[in-house]
């Protein structure tokens, strides 16, 4: 798996969640059709026209697959709308020095790449927007366009679910006589 | 003898369903999956679209709480919804737990309530569990010494087939709070204090547990409101130990166990501590003593100072954006700030004792003139019992609304919200730009200051009104 994209710099850190989608659109019942609504307060000046304030409104920033964001971002509400408003709106990767728990692990399990990195490398990357990445899962690694590499972690099963499309609720399931046995001993049956 | 293992090792020991390697995560068993009608729609469809059951909606209780309305149905029997999604959100809801035989706390049942509120009032979250929902503000629960955190909508599909999650666990926070709150500071001023210190990501992949006297000394409803912010520190999870006073508040709710069973839960519950030599990875210290009474001044949660404190100065351009969102001014303390809109309610201060600390503030004043003030009680039987003491009619003598309970304006889906440029003190738990409406302005409070503030009309210290006692 790999990404090939410039980067997009939204520098605000503690984004939550409601910023990304605010809580008046989780009224839905679908998960698709939310990039329109992806950071909606923010994006759109109260006429509905495109608020130019917004970093990711900038000509430069248009088509920009690759968002790196200031410290702790996703913080906030639980709601799994986030990621999919974000993939809806066509961002492949977050990368940043600190990213909020559970926004993480919803994202990484709808293919959203939310990547931490050291506080040096973001310090860089948020201070030269629109430099090409590439990220490559597989490598760990973000090649930058001078042939310099930033290595990053990744939660290995998260990973492994992402390289070869693991489906984690079947790999769950596939522990049915497990879970079974445990509810068995633990007085926790039906 | 094992090992000395903290409150939270001994719950997530207890729950291994097959231990982490370093490939996979735990699998981790779930005792009580609670369910609400915004982050379970597609959680629903997925197990629809896989021809799957609900593995067991014995361990599954669902409410209606988030977008709700907190007016009351019409003649005609209508419920005022906001928007027709909204209105089919809950209809999806009640058709999901229909199909999928889940006990369904709805419009005609006795106990609806904010899925938080209501989990502890039926004595289903106990001591010991492991519980999630589709919602950050599942660490409430925690002050039972359950191990309880907010999950996604894919967890939460992953829990309804197999009641597991897949789980990396944790590292441990241990948050002392020494000595003992001032006369007039409560658990909201604690918790707003403790997320000033550590910052929003102070507690990032970390469970906490709460301990000391000071926490020892809280009531099962103040507990509650410290544990329900943990998430507003970034933590997965808040816990305190089970003790006496857990286990009296407990004791006799409808799903507790009930006689001798009642005796050996106890017993067990007992066990559920820190052993003396166990070791944390990390540990903070809180002097309760020097807490005041503490609101916010910026835009997130960790944005929190003492009111009669001056609003420090920003740090960097998007401090400097939270102030002037906030109208905050450095040097310049929030109290006597001009205020629009008073909230008291949602999961973190929607409870009994919140709504009386709240009327003894009200009883025999007024709203000031301009400013609206809500408040919503948690749960039906939150309401109830409110009505019953006559603290409904406390407000509305006051000035102040009663409303039918929900999240109502902690999230301002239902339609109830400020409206641009107002600001609001808020007993939520959440002061994001944006959270109670577009462009609201919002202070995080205790039911004390809520309650102060719209009598002032301005940010106001309740102390100055706790003493006046009028009959
Ligand atoms: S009251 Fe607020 S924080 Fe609590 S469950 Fe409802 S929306 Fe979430």
């Amino acid at each position: 798996m790999r990404i090939h994209s410039r980067t997009a710099v939204l520098p605000d850190e503690n984004i939550d969640t409601d910023r990304i989608i605010p809580a008046r659109f989780l009224t839905t019942t679908t998960r698709e059709g939310l990039g329109k609504l992806c950071f909606n307060d923010w994006r759109y000046l109260p006429d509905g026209s495109d608020n130019p304030a917004f970093p990711l409104n900038r000509p430069e920033a248009r088509g920009c697959a690759i968002v790196v964001a200031g410290r702790n971002f996703g913080c906030g509400s639980s709601r799994e709308h986030a990621p999919w408003a974000l993939l809806d709106y066509g961002i492949k990767a977050v990368l940043c020095s600190e990213i909020a728990d559970i926004f993480r692990g919803n994202a990484l399990k709808n293919g959203l790449l939310a990547i931490v990195i050291s506080e040096a490398e973001h310090r860089w990357l948020l201070g030269h927007p629109g430099v090409e990445l590439s990220i490559d899962v597989r490598e760990q690694a973000i090649e930058l366009p001078d042939g310099g590499r930033i290595r990053f972690e990744l939660e290995p099963f998260a990973r492994h679910c992402l390289l070869e499309g693991v489906d984690q609720l079947g790999f769950l399931q596939q522990h049915a006589d497990a879970i079974a046995a445990f509810e068995a001993r633990f007085g926790k049956a039906a | 003898m094992s090992a000395p293992r903290t409150l939270f090792e001994k719950i997530w020991d207890a729950h291994v369903v097959a231990p982490e390697t370093a490939d996979t995560p735990a699998i981790l068993y779930i005792d009580l999956h609670l369910v609400h009608e915004v982050t379970s729609p597609q959680a629903f469809d997925e197990l629809r679209s896989r021809g799957l059951k609900l593995r067991r909606p014995d361990r599954t209780l669902a409410t209606l709480d988030h977008s709700t309305p907190t007016l009351p149905a019409g003649a005609d029997g209508e419920r005022p919804y906001a928007t027709a999604e909204a209105k089919a959100q809950v209809a999806q809801l009640e058709a999901n737990c229909r199909e999928f035989g889940v006990d369904l706390h709805g419009w005609d049942s006795a106990d609806r309530g904010i899925v938080h509120v209501i989990g502890p009032e039926l004595g289903a979250t106990q001591p010991g569990m492991t519980i999630v929902c589709g919602d950050s503000h599942t660490s409430t629960h925690g002050a039972f010494g359950a191990l309880a955190f907010g999950i996604g909508t894919t967890e939460v599909g992953h829990v309804m087939a197999t009641q597991c999650l897949l789980q990396r666990k944790p590292k441990t926070l241990a948050i002392h709070v020494d000595g003992a709150l001032p006369r007039g500071v409560g658990a909201k001023d604690l918790i707003l204090h403790i997320i000033g210190q550590i910052g929003v990501n102070g507690g990032t992949g970390h469970v906490i547990e709460y301990r000391g006297a000071a926490i020892e000394a809280l009531s099962m409803e103040q507990r509650m409101t410290v544990c329900n912010m943990s998430i507003e520190a970034g933590a997965r999870a808040g816990l305190i130990a089970p003790d006496e006073t857990t286990f009296a508040w407990l004791k006799g709710r409808p799903r507790v166990p009930q006689g001798a069973a009642w005796d050996q839960a106890v017993a067990h519950w007992r066990t559920l501590n820190t052993d003396d030599g166990a070791r944390y990875d990390r540990e903070v210290r809180i002097d309760a003593s020097q807490v005041k009474p503490t609101v916010t001044y910026g835009t997130h949660p960790g944005m929190a100072i003492a009111m009669d404190a001056p609003v420090p100065a920003a740090r960097n351009a998007v401090e400097q954006r939270a102030l002037d969102y906030m109208h905050s001014r450095a040097g310049q303390p929030m109290q006597g700030s001009k205020v629009d809109v008073v909230f008291v309610g949602s999961c973190t201060n929607s409870r009994l004792s919140d709504l009386r600390e709240a009327a003894r503030v009200l009883r025999g004043r007024r709203v000031a003139e301009g400013v609206r003030m809500l408040v919503v009680p948690g749960s039906e039987a939150v309401r109830r019992d409110a009505e019953a003491e006559g603290l409904h009619e406390v407000f509305r003598a006051a000035g102040a609304e009663w409303r039918v309970p929900g999240c109502s304006m902690c999230i301002a889906m239902n339609g109830d919200l400020a409206q641009p440029g107002q600001l609001v003190v808020s007993t939520s738990n959440r002061n994001f730009e944006g959270r109670q409406g577009k462009g609201a302005r919002t202070v995080l409070a205790s039911p004390a200051t809520a309650a102060a503030s719209a009598v002032a009309g301005a940010i106001a210290d309740p102390r100055e009104y706790l003493t006046e006692v009028a009959a």
